[in-house]
């Protein structure tokens, strides 16, 4: 393939990525917005979300489809009681304090990890598509006999991952909409603005944490379900995603969720093509280095306002 | 006998138990006793800045690669002898958290946690990405006529111990010494209140700058000796696991006390070394632990003692 179809394709890939990134990301920029958490285990609740994705598929039988759609809808609420339940038992009784719910995180984290690795054990397995059908792309070019229209070898998609991003700028379209339309949204951001005035309104904050913390797991197992018939369900997936929603919401200033989604695009499409074109890990270490720099000279983030 | 004197015979007593030891215990734990002592010196590093300047630290891991790397890569590859190569190790370390402090302290509490994760990320990827060097996860294996220090073979089980004794030996004095000094009070001074301690015309940055420089050093010299007696270097141990394990040891043990990343390093050593006999999920109870202690018992092993007996415990 020439230059040009490559860096399409390439793109593609990317913004697949970046779709399934935008949903976790705004997941954990959501639990650090309205709670100041920073929420470690985040990847494995994206982990979880795949795995619980594959026991639905696998149990459902029938047609590909029906499984997955099942594992849509039951991973992220099975994945969601889980974070609640975490919430309750965890996070509040250490009243939320930033530096301890950190060191709880990381233990929640490799208690969930080893105990997916005992159950579900170290294999990676599949979730089969619903749909899967491959198209194939046309590239244009000005050659010799000028205007040309054709189609490279190995330049397509499938109408699967077309529908990743379509699903996953639905369902970012609806977490907006809840934050800015809804009363249960008016909640969280009146929590967000000033915890201890919310309270002595009459806000239920801790059910609003609670609620909190639920929806930004099931937005990361959301995310890993949609991607998980492109990537296999493995116990070890969440680290990935963790450090890259990480990269995210700092780039795109902490708590901010236009900024998150921006950052989405912007960090997974430059993942795609970096990956392409350099080494994968050299690209990380780029990637590290600039959160660390950006934290170190920009705290409110790239993209953000600073706030309190 | 004045409190002073029962603290540090109490602290001498812990060196001279740990010495005789060796001439009774069974070759398995006499063996894990050698590691535990090696790791307990990381702890010890990790403690200075974590328990004693209240600074979080999830990249330390960074500093123990440094001190491994600086001291394994110069033997490999540039025919270093132990003694010269260890020295490497060390410097290696206090550079490179002189370096981190400079970025990371000028930022606190979660943002100072996860720049220094990043950084140590960066670093473990390094390692990764120059793996035609370092070997990559693999790692390499530094070979027993490689390991002589002085004459002295480290691979042989005596002389690692004593090696190992050493070592612990000297970062504990130099932490006890430490913090008893007008020094490490004025560290504790600024984790209980940075605001006041500036207030009352300290430099807070320079402090702090100096602690994260003496604990970056200690761990490095950790992971220079960890390589060299036990004679291998992998990028496992510059993993975010290793920056997670010292700050696990310290908690249990009890993080600012001078007693505390032993007793933690230890209990949780037997407690991974007996439950990985029974399961292959061994992180499970460094999880459970990590959990537990920060709901129950955030002071630590040690802390409850000093909180319930011992009021003066350094």
């Amino acid at each position: 393939m020439e230059f040009g179809p490559h860096l399409l394709l390439a793109t593609l890939e990317g913004a697949v990525t970046a779709a399934v990134l935008a949903l976790t990301a705004v997941g954990l920029s959501l639990v650090f917005g309205v709670m100041r958490v920073v929420n470690i285990a985040h990847g494995e609740f994206y982990m979880l979300g795949a795995v619980i994705a594959w026991y639905v598929a696998h149990m459902m039988g029938g047609h590909p489809a029906l499984g997955f759609f099942a594992a849509l809808v039951l991973a992220p609420l099975l994945v969601g009681a889980i974070a609640v339940l975490a919430d309750i038992t965890i996070l509040k009784r250490l009243d939320y304090d930033p530096e301890r719910t950190i060191v709880a995180t990381i233990g929640l984290l490799y208690i969930i990890q080893q105990l997916t690795l005992m159950t579900y054990g170290p294999e990676a397995r599949p979730v089969e598509a619903p749909f899967n059908t491959r198209i194939a792309l046309p590239w244009f070019e000005w050659g010799e006999d000028g205007f040309q229209f054709y189609y490279p070898w190995g330049l397509s998609t499938t109408s699967y991952k077309l529908a990743v991003i379509g699903a996953a700028a639905a369902v970012l379209l609806g977490v907006w909409a809840m934050m800015a339309r809804t009363k249960i949204g008016l909640l969280m951001r009146a929590t967000q603005a000033d915890r201890d005035m919310a309270l002595a309104f009459g806000i239920p904050v801790e059910r609003v944490y609670a609620l909190v913390f639920g929806i930004g797991a099931a937005l990361a197992a959301l995310g890993a379900v949609l991607i998980v018939p492109i990537q296999q369900a493995h116990y070890l997936m969440g680290a990935d995603p963790l450090l890259l929603a990480f990269i995210v919401v700092i780039i795109g200033g902490l708590g901010s969720l236009p900024g998150t989604v921006l950052a989405a695009l912007f960090i997974g499409l430059s993942d795609g093509i970096i990956s392409v074109f350099f080494s994968p890990t050299l690209a990380k270490i780029l990637a590290t280095l600039l959160v660390g720099l950006v934290l170190v000279w920009r705290p409110q983030g790239l993209f953000g306002t600073r706030t309190a | 006998m004045s409190a002073s004197a029962r603290i540090i015979a109490l602290h001498l007593g812990l060196l001279v138990l740990l010495f005789a030891l060796q001439f009774i215990l069974p070759a398995y734990h006499h063996g894990n006793l050698a590691r535990i002592m090696v790791l307990a010196t990381y702890a010890v590093g990790y403690n200075i800045l974590f328990g004693y300047t209240g600074l979080l630290s999830l990249g330390h891991a960074l500093f123990f690669a440094a001190g491994m790397y600086g001291m394994g890569l110069t033997i490999q590859h540039m025919g270093f002898t132990p003694a010269p190569a260890l020295i490497v190790g060390i410097l290696a370390g206090a550079l490179v958290s002189g370096a981190l402090a400079l970025l990371a302290l000028r930022t606190v509490g979660v943002s100072f946690m996860i720049v220094t994760l990043m950084f140590a990320q960066a670093g473990y990827l390094t390692v990764l990405y120059f793996g035609e060097y370092t070997r990559g996860d693999e790692g390499f294996v530094i070979q027993q006529a490689q390991r002589i220090l002085w004459g002295i073979d480290l691979s042989d089980a005596t002389n690692r111990y004593f090696a190992a004794w050493a070592l612990f030996s000297v970062s504990f004095i130099v932490s006890l010494w430490l913090v008893r000094s007008p020094f490490g009070r004025t560290l504790v001074a600024i984790r209980e209140n940075e605001e006041r301690v500036r207030m009352l015309g300290y430099d807070t940055y320079r402090h702090k700058l100096a602690a994260m420089v003496i604990s970056g050093t200690i761990s490095a010299a950790a992971g220079a000796f960890y390589g060299l007696l036990f004679g291998y270097a992998g990028a496992s141990f510059a993993s975010v696991q290793y920056s997670i394990f010292p700050l696990l040891w310290v908690l249990l043990g009890g993080a600012g006390t001078v007693l505390g990343p032993f007793v933690g390093t230890l209990f949780m050593f037997y407690l991974i070394d007996l439950s990985s006999g029974v399961t292959s999920a061994y992180l499970l109870i460094a999880g459970l632990a990590l959990v537990l202690l920060t709901l129950f018992a955030p002071q630590g092993l040690v802390g409850e003692i000093r909180r319930r007996i011992w009021k003066d415990l350094p």
